[in-house]
């Protein structure tokens, strides 16, 4: 694959680096688990490091198990919300409705990694700090907006067309339960009009204190 | 990256749940489409729309120049539509308030698009596509809140079809920053209209340039 360099500044935060493929994605993945420890020491990273392994396979499997945990995280961050959420009307129907897709998703990521010979990393346990709506409104919106950040930065390294037609087709998904989120929230559903990407390293970075 | 012939195959599976069924067959779980398609369930099965092309790696967007250039081109083409669609519901005066207010971002960021589509293909050495010249019947703000959707719907499957036609990483990245951002037009206007913010379900569906042109070829005067 190659790549070009932007001109377009409006474009920078979407640019993904290419060029570096001396860098393996799991010394990168490392890379970002190990500055972890040095910043939250070794030992309260010592799993997390452990699982970082697990996820630096090659390839496509490797970017699809990394999605696997993203939607782990976000399917039972809503099943947990359909109680703790404390949610009525359009709302209640909001959490159903995104709860259902991500779980679907799960689904449709380890089948995938399955088929490609692959070994779907096993459901992490995870604590959610929040309580009430608004505590559950704000960090699904932390969530669906770094989903939607993590597939965009993701998929330019998908090798397979097919796989990357998965991921396109999963992420415009993120990017509606964002927006309606974000509606909830009486934010802006759209607030840039270039959704950034983000590297693996910083979305297992932001997501690491959720995982128990 | 991308595979010749595996958009045409993607288009008979995803519209024939009996050739769906068939594909796993022949192909066992050998490729990721099949297994993808698999997990879905059911869903795959209640499809309208359809990949790109129709096999020998055509994308529909030739038209508006090869390879990547002709799919900025083609982006370009619908950016633009979306900017003169919003433009001109801003001007009909059909909306106040916030409801003025969303179509206002959302316009503007569809002229951001254009802007950064424009960039990108004269930066790849290509000739931008032309603004077409554009004409939307807005009679009611539920008629035209019903358009917008349709229009930021049909945007989002646009790119959705393109992503894997796409060869480079940068145009891809771009392509996919638009992406999800069209979803994201599409999920707060179904959320007005009180419709679903997934109509396709778990699983967005793609669409082909031929069937988005065909659809967008009423707004289309010159």
């Amino acid at each position: 694959m190659s790549d070009q360099i932007l001109a377009q500044p409006e474009l920078a935060a979407v640019h993904i680096d290419t060029d570096s493929e001396d860098i393996s994605r799991s010394e990168v993945i490392l890379k970002g688990a190990l500055a972890a420890g040095a910043v939250y020491g070794a030992l309260a990273v010592g799993p997390f490091v452990g699982r970082a392994l697990a996820m630096a396979e090659s390839g496509d499997v490797g970017i699809l198990n990394f999605a696997l945990t993203l939607e782990y995280l976000e399917s039972t961050f809503y099943e947990e919300a359909k109680t703790r959420a404390k949610a009525s009307g359009d709302l209640k129907s909001l959490i159903e409705l995104v709860g259902r897709d991500e779980e679907e998703h799960v689904g449709a990521l380890t089948e995938t990694i399955k088929k490609l010979g692959g070994k779907p990393v096993a459901e992490p346990k995870f604590d959610f700090p929040y309580s009430g709506t608004s505590g559950f409104l704000k960090l699904a919106q932390t969530f669906e907006d770094t989903g939607v950040s993590a597939y965009n930065g993701a998929a330019p390294q998908i090798k397979a067309a097919e796989v990357l037609e998965a991921a396109g087709s999963i992420v415009q998904v993120e990017a509606r339960h964002a927006a309606a989120i974000r509606l909830q929230n009486k934010e802006e559903p759209a607030p840039e009009a270039f959704d950034p990407a983000l590297t693996e390293a910083k979305v297992l970075k932001a997501v690491e204190p959720f995982i128990a | 990256m991308a595979v010749a012939n595996k958009p045409s195959a993607l288009e008979r599976v995803t519209s024939d749940p009996v050739s769906r069924r068939k594909l796993l067959a022949v192909t066992g779980g050998s490729t990721a489409l099949a297994a993808f398609l698999a997990a879905c369930g059911s869903d795959s099965s209640s499809t309208t729309t359809t990949m790109a092309g129709s096999g020998g790696g055509k994308t529909g967007t030739e038209q508006f120049g090869k390879g990547d250039v002709g799919i900025l081109n083609y982006a370009l083409t619908l950016e633009y539509l979306e900017t003169a669609f919003y433009a001109d519901v801003v001007k009909s005066g059909l909306f106040k308030g916030s409801d003025l207010e969303t179509i206002r971002k959302f316009g503007s960021e569809e002229a951001e698009h254009v802007t950064a589509l424009t960039g990108f293909v004269k930066q790849m050495g290509g000739k931008p596509a032309p603004k077409p010249k554009t004409k939307f019947p807005l009679k009611s703000a539920k008629s035209v809140l019903e358009l917008a959707a349709t229009v930021e719907n049909l945007g989002a499957a646009a790119y959705l079809g393109q992503a894997p036609n796409i060869k480079g990483a940068s145009v891809l990245a771009a392509a996919l920053s638009i992406h999800s951002v069209e979803g994201r037009h599409a999920a707060a206007l179904n959320t007005l209209l009180g419709e679903s913010i997934t109509p396709d379900g778990a699983f967005a569906k793609p669409a082909g340039a031929d069937e988005v042109l065909k659809s967008v070829e009423p707004f289309i005067v010159g």
